[in-house]
């Protein structure tokens, strides 16, 4: 059954949707490790034209970045192995191949790869943690690698200042089941972009998640593509953009083998006049890769007047004999009828917001799969809409 | 003892052709232990009265006054008049998704009270009222009316206003889309808060069909933003006999 679901988008006046032309199919996109091969991008490019280019220009730019730009701290459980591959030393440079200028900047730029590998046969029960702390420019990448029928969980966070490129390049091998959650919550003034690419082993099960609440430009590519049939991909994100954040995620499933499943699904609150945020969802079902189930959603809640969201889905189908593959997008302004109807049961605005937004990314967070995370982010998201409420109350003094 | 009394109400709404007056003159008393039906043809304005009441941003009150036991509804906040004691169940409730309806219920009793409720007797408070609406104990674990039947939309209304004891409750075509056994549950439910806690009800509906099952000590017959006649259940009946047309006319 093949279904495309465009109920959700065109019920909503302020979804952006179809305006795109593609250039030719998404997997035919230009790869390399040599920066140079990149020209610098510009407004009308069709990959960053909805991009932060200003704020991106230092991690554009290919001078070298200082040694002590950013820190990175690994805390792994025993069991897990923890070292370092030069460029062209594999798996290194064997999945990720730049696809822009930037992740190619990442790449050259970090002479030693941090190297984390959970070897075959072995679970893991405790976070895998590697701490990336910035205090000027830096680039960085990292080299997951989950072995045969390894099970592993890495928590990937961010903090600090500057301006980071940063690879994540993720080997999953046959049957492994591997989770990152990769959580941005930098200082206002800190720019972040790169790439994080998986390719998903045979009955390999691979889940990432984007967590993007602190940065002033955020630009994350989160790509996969597999090695056999049976892979299982799911991309989760979510995003909180406040006045001056652009926060912007682009997803790409490669379906290039058989009978794989994928699943795409980023929320995003967006509170503040000049807040931003971009999803733009790939999603390639090649000609090979019949009995694919795949799915993409995108929602986005603009809480106050001025913030934007673009949104845009892209599906590529070269193949019919599939299971199913769906996408969904809705913008849409925060719900007064939702607030009246709490508020009309005694229940304050502040709280009624509270509510209403935590109920939006309820059912996304309970899908991470990490407690502590999720844990945290409910928190977090407390925070947001606190120091939101803050802000609600400058605007009317 | 509470008294709601609605005094020379006038409001208005924002259309694309402009303003449109739609209440023209309310007045209207109900008192605790009372109940009183408000029965009008389709938008005679029965709905905006209750969602002018309730504060809906939407209707704008240019004339006249609404007063709870003294206290003027019309300068409070949506929150503030259900703090006061005012209910209102919605014709069509809203979807609140990712907000379970215990987590609601309990957030709403919390802000109601200034306190939250001693968990043992509250659990218990919900599950009777639950198992007095006939409703399954997994609907507390469901997200507020999303997916929820026209049935299980009222039962819910109904719970709410059992579980948050206002004074004075405006039921607004709360009989619509129900069946049968449906519409005697809500009923039974409606009838067993009034006589426990004493409340106040103003029932809009455009049938007499839950007049078998609700009744009322008045009868009050809207057409065109205003009371046009009142009576006791009696006027009900006539209603029933002759419908609206006369009033319509008269209109």
């Amino acid at each position: 059954m093949t279904t495309t679901d465009h109920s959700q988008a065109t019920a909503d006046a302020a979804h952006s949707h179809g305006v795109v032309i593609p250039e030719g199919s998404r997997g035919e996109r230009f790869t390399s490790f040599d920066v140079d091969a990149f020209e610098m991008p510009g407004p009308r490019d069709e990959e960053y034209r909805f991009s932060a280019l200003r704020d991106l220009a230092p991690v554009l730019d290919q001078a070298e970045a200082p040694a002590d730009g950013a820190s990175v701290d690994v805390t792994a459980p025993e069991g897990v192995t923890v070292g370092s591959l030069a460029i062209g030393e594999g798996p290194r440079g064997t999945v990720l191949v730049p696809e822009d200028r930037i992740a190619a900047i990442a790449s050259a730029g970090s002479v030693d790869a941090l190297h984390v590998k959970v070897p075959a046969n072995t679970q893991v029960a405790e976070p895998i943690r590697i701490a990336v702390t910035g205090h000027a420019t830096s680039r960085s990448h990292i080299v997951l690698e989950a072995g045969q029928f390894a099970e592993a969980t890495v928590i990937l966070e961010h903090r600090g200042t500057g301006a980071h490129a940063g690879n994540v390049e993720v080997v999953t091998a046959d049957g492994a089941q591997l989770k990152v959650v990769s959580i941005q919550q930098w200082d206002d003034d800190a720019v972040h972009a790169g790439t994080h690419h998986a390719r998903v082993g045979r009955d390999a099960t691979y889940k990432h998640v984007a967590v993007s609440l602190g940065g002033k430009a955020v630009r994350l590519a989160v790509t996969a593509e597999y090695e056999g049939t049976g892979g299982s991909a799911e991309l989760l994100g979510l995003y909180y953009s406040d006045s001056g954040q652009h926060l912007e995620h682009r997803t790409f499933i490669d379906h290039n083998a058989p009978k794989c499943h994928s699943n795409v699904a980023y929320k995003g609150a967006l509170a503040g006049k000049t807040a931003r945020s971009v999803w733009i969802g790939d999603v390639l079902i090649r000609a090979e890769a019949e009995g694919t189930d795949t799915y993409e959603l995108n929602r986005n809640l603009v809480l106050t007047d001025g913030a934007r969201a673009d949104s845009v889905p892209n599906l590529e189908i070269e193949t019919g004999e599939i299971e199913g593959a769906g996408h969904a997008s809705a913008t849409g302004r925060f719900d007064d009828e939702q607030m009246f109807y709490l508020r009309s049961r005694g229940i304050p605005e502040d709280k009624a917001r509270k509510l209403v937004v935590r109920g939006f990314f309820a059912d996304l967070i309970h899908q991470i799969g990490v407690p502590e995370v999720e844990e945290g982010l409910m928190r977090e998201i407390d925070l947001e809409l606190e120091h939101f409420e803050d802000e609600l109350v400058e605007d009317e003094a | 003892m509470s008294t709601l009394e609605i005094k020379n109400l006038h409001a208005s709404v924002e259309t694309p052709e402009g303003t449109k007056q739609i209440l023209k003159g309310v007045d209207l008393t109900i008192n605790s232990g009372e109940t009183h039906a408000i029965m009008g043809p389709n938008g005679s304005g029965k709905s905006t009265l209750a969602y002018s009441i309730a504060g809906h941003p939407k209707y704008q009150i240019t004339e006249g006054e609404v007063l709870l036991d003294g206290e003027n509804v019309l300068e409070m906040s949506v929150d503030e008049r259900a703090k006061a004691g005012l209910f209102l169940a919605m014709q069509y409730p809203v979807e609140v998704p990712g907000v379970s309806v215990s987590n609601f219920l309990r957030t709403a009793k919390t802000a109601l009270d200034g306190e939250a409720p001693k968990l043992r007797t509250w659990v218990k408070d919900v599950k009777v009222s639950m198992e007095n609406l006939r409703m399954d104990p997994s609907f507390a674990e469901r997200n507020v009316n999303e997916g929820f039947s026209g049935g299980e939309k009222k039962r819910h209304e109904i719970l709410q206003m059992e579980l948050l004891q206002p004074k004075i409750a405006i039921l607004d075509e709360t009989d619509s889309g129900l069946d049968v056994d449906a519409l005697r549950i809500v009923s039974e439910g409606v009838n067993r808060v009034a006589e426990n806690t004493g409340l106040g009800v103003m029932l809009i509906t455009h049938y007499t069909r839950i007049l078998n099952y609700i009744k009322p000590d008045y009868v009050h017959v809207f057409v065109n933003g205003r009371v046009a006649e009142q009576g006791g259940p009696e006027l009900a009946e006539r209603l029933e006999a002759e419908g609206y047309d006369r009033f319509l006319v008269d209109a």
